[in-house]
């Protein structure tokens, strides 16, 4: 391709736009149903429930530590779909690209994408192309849909949770959510810590035999592991309290958002997972979690009560217990 | 550089405090410790005879309404990048909040420093950039800084927008209430590293209130708080420091004259107290260039009253927020009708988000 | 009403500016309102300034002078 950056007739549905299609993303993502050249993939499916799910990317900056929106973008789908406890399969892509998009920018997005799926084992089946003029998007949007098949026996719904339940997150709180905001024009300061991105289709190969007893599971990105909770409090329409000594969260993380008068549990976190289980396998569950290499600093946080019904409490390092509130509006850094 | 926590200590301060059988309201007039006693849980373990009130200890809730109307007018005109703290995006003027001027196309922008504004100017010299400069003293020698940097720069596309306010004539005003029931002040432990001791020594004698400049972790509050009700115990009125390892007595004097050399004392209006005397901060003659109401001439406008509100009374510490008729129905965090659940600090959000009843 | 977090002085970078760390993370930060600041000192940071030097030294008299009222 002689052009270096993306042109409006690189979606023009012409010769342009096929070479793109070409030399860009069947190149990175080859299979046999790219190759078919269908208006649609064909699948065959197994028996079974299928699970979708849908998410659009529209991060700023496009290349962060620890990812970037391609590989966002495939692990974002790909835990929505762990979370509705299916082992994901098959995925969507689809593509707004802004006028002048380097086009080494677009390769480096599509061989991370491919690294991704290859990892989780899911196949990017389908997709879609568009380019619209400088300024009416930033870089690129993608937007992924995934199905993936849900074993026999499985059913994570909030409905399903139990008063006396135990609560487990997968690691640390706010590292995607910092590490983006670092690199935000306005905020001058430097942080070792890098996106947590990662797709997590290991938690659900690793805690089937415990399907019995895992209730739910909710991965806690925009509004942060505190929003995950209250939206379960609601759904389950029981009280939950988690212990804020139990929380992990990174002393660098929480540093930073001491100075930007932010709150780690309001960050976003895009690898990893909250996990409602039975208090009598919940030991097991976070031992199995620890064998995982992004689990390691896996914890019980808290349990299910049957009062304050729909609230989260948080008992603080004092012993006393305050509600923990649902993110209002933007979570901004703050002076005052 | 955190306090070590020694868990037996702070129980014995929590014993102390637990201890107390008068009726005692004490007042902390800084939004970070309203935001603190709340997250920490202080406020929850407190005896109901002691009761903790919340004055105007937010400089983005005192914000007068017409102010910011003033901003968002200087921020639609064409070509202005206006810089501002987060805390300022959702507080409501008369009609509108500087995100939903975003949202209909003006440059407004987030900053953690004042200094991210003058990198913005200095990067971009077609802009013209307003830092909007709010704050009590603390952040008024930060921004007086870089005014002084600009000049020294000939920074000609930088200007602040001072909505700048100072914490001790406000305090005048809430003790010279008779009507105020308050008995014992916990005083702003951040805006104290720059003024020191001094101005709280006046108000122990004039008003026969105890003063203790505290800090922000669970520790210096309980310490804080147990220094007052020994003042109390005994029947004294002293100006202390608990927050010795940052605030001195005498306070910052190069921040205290980088004030002097920048700014003057104005009367200023206030969200909910009203115009207070010398309670603002405008520009000395020298640094008139870089005073962005005077560049672009910006007009006065009026603060419309709020019906119902009693932030007022809440921010003299009369009534606690939930005694407000508004308080939850209709004014939340999310659509907030007065200064105090404007803000993330302000007493009635603090209130709102942690159900303290 | 203002936030402030400790920082130590990794370096001074000249007399306007010094890079700190903020447990772990890095940022440059004025000392124009600290003239007297070392490289090692501790700073409180306010909005990107240093308003003050820590004193470490006077972090636990408070609690020594208390405990000891505690105990008398």
């Amino acid at each position: 391709m002689k052009a270096e950056r993306i042109l409006m007739a690189h979606g023009s549905g012409g010769l342009m736009s096929q070479q793109l299609i070409d030399e860009i993303f069947k190149a990175a993502w080859s299979n046999e149903y790219l190759e078919s050249m269908l208006d649609g993939a064909l699948l065959d499916l197994p028996a079974g429930r299928i699970a979708m799910s849908t998410d659009s990317f529209v991060i700023t900056p496009i290349f962060f530590p620890g990812g970037d929106i391609g590989k966002l973008s495939i692990c974002g789908t790909i835990n929505d779909l762990v979370a509705c406890g299916a082992r994901p399969l098959y995925l969507s892509v689809a593509m707004i690209i802004e006028e002048g998009l380097p086009l080494a920018d677009l390769r480096r997005i599509a061989a991370s994408m491919a690294q991704t799926a290859a990892l989780a084992g899911v196949k990017l089946v389908t997709g879609d192309t568009k380019v619209v003029e400088k300024g009416s998007a930033d870089g690129i949007f993608i937007n992924t849909t995934g199905i993936g098949l849900i074993p026999a026996g499985i059913d994570y719904r909030p409905q399903q949770i139990r008063e006396g339940d135990h609560i487990i997150v997968t690691g640390t709180m706010g590292d995607h959510g910092l590490s983006i905001l670092a690199q935000r024009e306005g905020l001058r300061f430097s942080t070792p810590v890098s996106s947590d991105c990662a797709p997590l289709y290991a938690i659900g190969r690793k805690l089937a035999p415990y399907k019995a007893d895992i209730r739910c599971m909710r991965d806690p990105t925009r509004g942060g592991l505190a929003t995950v909770l209250n939206e379960i409090a609601v759904q389950s329409n029981l009280g939950i309290i988690v212990r804020d000594k139990d929380i992990p969260v990174s002393p660098v993380v929480r540093g930073a958002c001491d100075m930007l008068g932010m709150d780690p549990l309001y960050m976003a976190n895009e690898g990893k997972m909250v996990i409602f289980t039975a208090p009598e396998k919940s030991a097991a569950v976070l031992e199995t979690l620890h064998s995982i290499a992004e689990c390691q600093a896996a914890a019980i946080i808290g349990e299910l009560r049957a009062q304050p019904a729909g609230l989260v409490l948080i008992t603080t390092e004092l012993g006393a217990e305050r509600i923990l509130a649902t993110l209002e509006g933007e979570h901004v850094p703050r002076i005052c | 550089m955190n306090l070590n926590n020694d868990n037996k200590y702070v129980s014995s301060l929590l014993q102390d405090i637990q201890s107390e059988s008068r009726d005692i309201a004490l007042m902390e007039v800084c939004g970070t410790h309203t935001m603190a006693i709340a997250k920490s849980g202080i406020r929850n373990l407190m005896p109901g005879n002691l009761k903790l009130l919340s004055g105007p200890g937010c400089p983005v809730c005192v914000t007068a309404q017409g102010d910011i109307d003033a901003v968002i007018d200087l921020a639609e005109r064409p070509g202005i990048t206006l810089v501002t703290f987060g805390d300022m995006m959702r507080v409501p003027g008369n009609n509108s909040s500087l995100q939903e001027a975003r949202s209909r196309g003006a440059d407004v922008r987030v900053a953690y420093s004042p200094l991210d504004a003058l990198a913005i100017a200095r990067q971009n010299r077609r802009l013209e950039v307003v830092f909007l400069g709010i704050g009590f003293e603390t952040t008024a020698p930060v921004v007086a800084v870089t005014v002084e940097q600009a000049r020294r720069e000939g920074l000609k596309n930088f200007s602040v927008f001072s909505l700048h306010k100072a914490v001790p004539p406000a305090l005048e005003v809430i003790f010279a209430d008779p009507a105020i029931k308050v008995d014992g002040l916990i005083c702003p432990g951040h805006v104290s590293i720059v003024i020191g001791l001094k101005p709280y020594l006046s108000l122990a004698v004039k008003y026969h209130q105890p003063c203790v400049v505290t800090g922000f972790e669970t520790r210096d509050i309980l310490e804080g708080i147990v220094m007052l009700l020994q003042q109390i115990r005994k029947g004294e009125a002293q100006a202390q420091i608990q927050y010795k390892r940052v605030v001195k007595p005498e306070g910052n004097r190069v921040a205290q004259e980088t004030i002097k050399r920048v700014f003057r004392p104005v009367g200023a209006r206030w969200r909910g107290l009203g115009f207070i005397e010398n309670s603002g901060l405008e520009f000395n003659r020298e640094y008139e260039d870089w005073d962005a109401r005077r560049k672009f001439d910006i007009p006065e406008y009026e603060d419309i009253p709020i019906k119902g509100c009693a932030c007022g009374q809440v921010l003299r510490g009369r009534i606690t927020p939930p005694a407000c008729p508004l308080f939850g129905q209709p004014c939340t965090p999310l659509n907030p009708v007065g200064p105090c659940m404007v803000s993330h600090e302000g007493a009635c959000a603090a209130y709102y988000r942690y159900r303290i009843t | 009403m203002c936030l402030g977090v400790p920082a130590q002085i990794l370096k001074i970078l000249d007399e306007q500016m010094a890079r700190v760390d903020v447990d772990g993370n890095q940022v440059d930060i004025s000392i124009q309102l600290v003239p007297d600041v070392k490289t090692g000192d501790y700073v409180l940071v306010h909005a990107g300034f240093a308003m003050d030097i820590i004193d470490a030294g006077v972090a636990d008299e408070t609690m020594k002078l208390l405990k000891e009222l505690q105990s008398s």
